[in-house]
């Protein structure tokens, strides 16, 4: 395709997605697309990183502080989520500033930088779980419904309001990555994926262009765990934060493809789609179904389709145009120490 | 979980103690892990989902067919040792040449797979043997016999372990191939063997920490969770692969966790071990008795 019809089908396909609710109203489907989009954002801001080498196993925290904070404020101090979710996504970047900022500082990379943050959303999990008088524990938390505005309080009924917004949200997660493609940053970061002290020695500020895209990332997931908690009016610890929810974060990113920039969405109608195929076929019957199918998928995608459906059939079809990137010939390169 | 809320009393001594003794078996799954990353240069995500499924072997032998639990206990080791070696087989071998955190993340996958499996398997209730050993009164303090028997047999197998390393040829090629992996394929040792005798080995060590750990705790598919990302936060603060270090860092995890539940809640416990575990990283990146390379 060439630009400007790729430009055109993205226009097409948009025109399509926001015009779908008002021509189909089937509930069930909607709230589908709905989570899709909320999840498809979340998994988009994952891959943010993670497309640099930099597996973070934190941002199940990241997510859970959007969302409880956001809730949190609500419910004891009466602050809309409108500025809640601010609040919320700058208490997630400041969080990602700290634990960031050494991590690059000192070089902490591959394993090590995986289990660092696998301890912060521990962290995270565990606080949630632990001040239970606040926030409901393991119980879960319900936003209070709004008796005012409800455009304030940021909560609404019907499902067309709702899926505009995921779409907004998630249009701005897919923008916002193309933007960090076309951007001076992206080489930087590969440069920094390959190899740490070339990059460095070539003029790249390797701590400082890190902890942006870390940040960037934090605050975009910290945010599409307020939307998703606004969304379902009902957070719990382990549907928002903990490892599980950062392991769905990278499961979903690598099936669908780490590299390009639709993969963390095709990802996720997958395993959506998954999950409620099995959950509607099989009923109570098929609890832990999902998944089970989820980590037999995950084990053999890694092992036989490092880049994901998307991710290959894209390159299936340029083989013949293009030699690809240097990044892209293995699935996560990762720096490791010493090395 | 409760049961360890309801042994830490208020006395300060009393917790100090019961975080040796949860040392102790938290030394035992760290030594298992280093092992498998010293020689192997893998992390296993899905550690304790193994150590999971050994308790539900142990569960299913002792309550289930009445096997004696000293008849079960060898079995189910053997049964976790012959799954570590398959997970080896199946999983990591086929990516050992690929980026090391494709493996890391494959074994999430098995994490989510041992989970389900268990879910889909067992099911969801909270499952115990039925078993309530007495407990020691020493004093005015209250200790379990089933932590002190854990503690005890996790330091037995330590020491089995250390032994097998030191004295036996393949203990001696284990620790060889940790040092330098292309060389000792050279000298002529079978890495592929040797590989699956450590996956087996970690096995064994996640099998006996479930015989220990079902003692304590009850069976559910996700208990692993709540071992799980400590045991690999040890690991790291003794630096990934260093067993000495492992060993110093699990008692010294415990004791956050025994000392912070003492004077709130458990869970703040963990909180201030995860914290402790982040400062740490900054001030010693590399583990607590850094082997820098």
């Amino acid at each position: 395709m060439t630009g400007q019809g790729r430009l055109a089908a993205w226009g097409v396909g948009l025109a399509a997605l926001v015009a779908l609710p008002f021509v189909y109203r089937d509930p069930y489907h909607l709230h589908i697309l709905v989570l899709i989009l909320i999840w498809s954002f979340a998994y988009t801001s994952w891959s943010m990183m993670g497309r640099f080498g930099l597996v973070s196993l934190g941002h199940g925290g990241f997510m859970g502080i959007g969302a409880y904070v956001t809730a949190l404020l609500w419910n004891h101090a009466g602050l809309s989520p409108w500025i809640g979710i601010p609040i919320s996504m700058a208490a997630a970047g400041a969080l990602a500033l700290i634990v960031g900022y050494p991590c690059f500082r000192f070089r902490i990379t591959g394993h090590y930088f995986v289990l660092v943050t696998l301890a912060l959303s521990g962290i995270v999990l565990q606080v949630i779980t632990a001040t239970r008088d606040y926030t409901g524990g393991s119980l879960g938390y319900t936003p209070n419904r709004a008796s005012g505005n409800k455009l304030l309080a940021l909560q609404f009924d019907d499902k067309t309001t709702w899926y505009l917004i995921a779409l907004g949200v998630w249009l701005f997660g897919i923008v916002v990555w193309h933007w960090v493609d076309r951007s001076m940053a992206r080489y930087a970061l590969e440069a920094i994926s390959e190899d740490e002290d070339a990059a460095a020695a070539a003029g790249v500020d390797v701590t400082a262009e890190k902890l942006k895209i870390t940040l960037l990332s934090a605050l975009m997931t910290a945010l599409a765990g307020a939307i998703y908690c606004q969304y379902q009016m009902f957070i719990t610890p382990d549907t928002v934060s903990g490892i599980a929810v950062s392991l769905q974060m990278v499961f979903a990113a690598i099936v669908g493809g780490l590299f390009v920039s639709l993969g963390p969405t095709v990802g996720a109608i997958i395993t959506i789609l998954l999950a409620e195929t099995l959950r509607i076929g099989f009923g109570t019957k098929a609890v832990g179904w999902d998944n089970l199918v989820y980590g037999v998928l995950l084990v053999l995608f890694i092992i036989f389709l490092p880049k994901g459906i998307l991710g290959s059939l894209l390159d299936r079809l340029k083989l013949q145009r293009k030699v690809p990137r240097a990044h892209e010939q293995k699935a996560v390169q990762v720096a490791r120490p010493g090395t | 979980m409760q049961a360890l809320l309801d042994v830490f009393d208020i006395y300060l001594l009393e917790a100090v103690i019961n975080g040796i003794l949860l040392g102790g078996v938290l030394a035992l799954l760290a030594l298992g892990l280093n092992l498998i990353f010293g020689v192997i240069d893998v992390t296993w995500i899905c550690y304790a989902e193994l150590v999971m499924i050994g308790m539900y072997g142990m569960y299913f032998m002792v309550q289930y067919y009445g096997i004696s639990y000293f008849v079960a206990a060898p079995l189910t080791i053997l049964l976790v040792a012959v799954l570590g070696a398959a997970l080896h087989y199946l999983v990591i071998a086929p990516l050992l040449t690929a980026p090391p955190i494709n493996q890391l993340l494959a074994t999430g996958g098995v994490l989510f797979v041992l989970q389900s499996f268990a879910t889909v398997a067992f099911g969801i209730d909270f499952r115990n043997l039925g078993i309530r050993l007495p407990v020691l009164a020493f004093g005015d303090m209250n200790f379990s016999y089933a932590r002190l028997l854990s503690f005890v047999a996790a330091l037995v197998g330590m020491v089995a372990v250390y032994l097998f390393m030191t004295r036996t040829f393949t203990g001696t090629a284990i620790r060889a191939i940790s040092q330098d992996r292309q060389i000792m394929a050279l000298m002529g040792v079978d890495t592929k063997r040797i590989y699956l005798i450590t996956s087996a080995l970690g096995g064994a060590l996640a099998g006996l920490a479930a015989c220990l750990l079902v003692l304590q705790y009850d069976v559910h598919p996700f208990v692993g969770l709540s071992f799980g990302p400590i045991t690999f936060l040890i690991c790291v603060l003794g630096g990934l692969g260093n067993f000495i270090g492992g060993f110093i860092a699990a008692f010294v995890f415990a004791e956050i966790i025994s000392l912070g539940g003492l004077f709130s809640d458990l869970e703040w416990g963990y909180v201030l071990a995860f914290a402790f575990f982040i400062v740490m990283m900054f001030i010693r990146p590399a583990g607590l008795l850094a082997r820098r390379r």
